[in-house]
């Protein structure tokens, strides 16, 4: 075993402690029977029990719920035809460059800007129909522009990693291909597919900016109630709420991690 | 197989490039049915494009696939009576020995008493009973092979292709499957196309060996015709160690810088070459009467059944029974027999 030098060591537990010390602040003050002030006053479920008896939180999570369940569905769907459609239809190498952009450009471009077009493209469809006012349904939309991508982009890596030669084997043994795509194709995509739905599903969870840009005032989600409430003050009640936002995501990072380890 | 109509198969003309690279140039054979046919050649040469052509996985630019009396240049992989041992195999790694196995019946639609009944058949025949419930990466590479075999011969496809389907194995297994698979072909009588670049394995295992360079086949023949009368200096080199003698063609024999040589035939040509075979070179006490050479030893080397030498002038090689001992620096005659020359094309 190798030892790192001891510099290295304290500059890795700094760069951790930084990264996670106001997420375990954060869950610390969720549990503390005060309801101002940053001293320890004792143990208490207090504020995950009002929580719970909030209806403005309660609907705010159903909405987040929703929103996310619909939009990762359909993105993944999405997601996994056109990662499929990309890597084995034999496009040129100048449609695959093109294709590889268009793919990226959702993922790395800001989400403000992302947000800001979808707000002049709904106001354009709104033209068409009433159903693109803001609200769930372009929220839902909103999440599954840049979702399609990330799911795109992992159940590729996975398409890349299986190569040709199964697929090529399979139609030498006289697959169709429906036979091809079910007993074969599919089966050995599923990890890369479940990775990449709960990769969707957590950024979904966890977006702000999309949301905040595409809703109406039905359709309040968490972070969007979270940012409402902070500017009214932090009350503990939002420390509980997100220790259990970043509990979820934490749990749904762990599965996909065991998903792909496969 | 009572059918009275041949199974063999042909191939005509077919030309293929991707891009600027030409795989294949105007190349032509012809399979009979229950030959073991193989094509040799280097890496590149075509002989897997030419391969993946007959199995329908890559479309030729022009030319024609026949099989068994019918065209089958435009039938998807999936319609044509041909299955693959795969250079990977690529096994389904999801799917258990015997699902990998059945493949090729269930993607039909067999019965389920009759997908047992042959699947359970090839298995015991390639000894992988005992192997139908596991996976494949629990498999060794000779039995993830034979699983190969079993999943492309399960089919009784016309026509069995084999893409270097021994180049994972070590060399001691490669050589017990060689023989193996010779037996296996004999025993079934089915047409099987292997693709190679080994020639030792070409030779042990062939009825017939197309030699392929560039995109182009270059000689057809037996194992005995290819590797004792190669008509090109690339055959003669690829198959083996070959000493090659420049000179020019006078009539009945070779003027090199080493003497005058008999041949059987007059060449063709006014320049050229001629090629021997190491173990074709009689070693003598006394100067034989014609197509001798002086010659020095340079190194010796032990092989159990022979011994390879090596000796000035050439270098030339020469392959001669272990029984007697060399020393470096003996100086020996070497007679070049007229049968053991062979004429080289230009």
């Amino acid at each position: 075993m190798r030892r790192s030098h001891p510099l290295i060591t304290v500059l890795a537990m700094l760069t951790v402690g930084f990264l996670y010390l106001p997420l375990v602040a954060v869950a610390v003050f969720s549990v503390n029977a005060t309801r101002y002030g940053l001293v320890w006053r004792g143990f208490t479920l207090d504020w995950y029990i009002k929580l719970f008896h909030n209806e403005f939180i309660l609907e705010a999570a159903w909405n987040t719920l929703a929103l996310a369940v619909v939009s990762t569905l359909v993105a993944t769907i999405l997601g996994t035809v056109l990662a499929i459609g990309m890597d084995r239809f034999p496009w040129g190498r100048k449609a695959n460059t093109f294709l590889d952009l268009v793919l990226h450009i959702p993922v790395v471009i800001p989400d403000i800007i992302l947000a800001a077009a979808l707000v002049v493209a709904f106001g354009l469809l709104r033209l068409i129909s009433t159903v693109f006012e803001p609200g769930l349904f372009n929220m839902i939309i909103g999440h599954i522009t840049f979702q399609i991508s990330f799911v795109a982009l992992v159940v590729r890596s996975r398409l890349v990693s299986i190569g040709r030669d199964v697929e090529e084997a399979a139609r030498d043994l006289f697959a169709s291909t429906p036979y091809l795509l079910r007993r074969v194709t599919i089966p050995l995509l599923l990890p890369g597919i479940v990775a990449g739905a709960m990769l969707a599903f957590t950024l979904s969870l966890d977006d702000f900016v999309i949301s905040f840009f595409t809703a109406g005032p039905e359709s309040v989600t968490l972070p969007l109630f979270i940012f409402a409430a902070v500017r009214r003050g932090v009350t503990p009640q939002i420390h509980a709420l997100s220790t259990l936002v970043v509990l979820i995501t934490v749990i749904l990072i762990v599965g996909m991690e065991r998903v792909t380890r496969k | 197989m009572s059918s009275k109509i041949d199974k063999g198969l042909s191939v005509k003309d077919i030309d293929k490039s991707f891009g600027e690279v030409k795989a294949l140039v105007n190349v032509s054979l012809d399979v009979h049915e229950g030959e073991f046919f193989t094509l040799l050649g280097p890496s590149g040469c075509g002989k897997t494009t030419l391969l993946r052509i007959i199995a329908g996985l890559e479309l030729r630019d022009t030319g024609r696939v026949i099989l068994g009396g019918q065209d089958i240049t435009d039938l998807p992989a999936t319609k044509r009576q041909v299955n693959t041992v795969f250079q990977s195999y690529a096994l389904f790694p999801h799917l258990n020995i015997f699902e990998n196995v059945a493949f090729g019946l269930r993607s039909r639609k067999f019965p389920q008493n009759e997908v047992e009944g042959r699947v359970n058949r090839r298995m015991e025949m390639l000894e992988l009973q005992e192997m139908a419930d596991r996976y494949p990466h629990q498999l060794s590479g000779g039995q993830q092979q034979r699983v190969a075999l079993a999943r492309a011969l399960v089919n009784e496809p016309d026509v069995l292709l084999l893409d270097e389907p021994m180049s994972a194995l070590d060399a001691k297994l490669r050589a017990q499957v060689q023989v193996e698979l010779r037996r296996l072909q004999r025993k079934l009588g089915q047409t099987f196309i292997l693709v190679t670049h080994d020639q030792a394995e070409a030779l042990v295992v062939s009825d017939r060996i197309a030699v392929m360079d560039q995109g182009k086949i270059i000689q057809f023949g037996t194992p005995k015709e290819v590797y004792e009368q190669p008509k090109t200096l690339f055959v003669a080199e690829f198959l083996g160690a070959a000493n090659l003698l420049h000179g020019r063609g006078l009539d009945g024999g070779i003027q090199t810088e080493l003497g005058f040589f008999h041949l059987k035939q007059t060449p063709k040509w006014d320049n050229g070459t001629v090629a021997i075979r190491p173990e074709r070179i009689r070693i003598t006490d006394n100067p034989p009467e014609k197509n001798a050479v002086k010659a020095k030893v340079r190194e010796a080397i032990y092989r159990g059944t022979n011994i390879d030498l090596w000796l000035e002038p050439g270098p030339m090689r020469v392959r001669t029974p272990a029984h007697r001992n060399y020393e470096l620096g003996d100086e020996v005659w070497l007679e070049l027999p007229p049968e053991g020359l062979v004429i080289l094309d230009e």
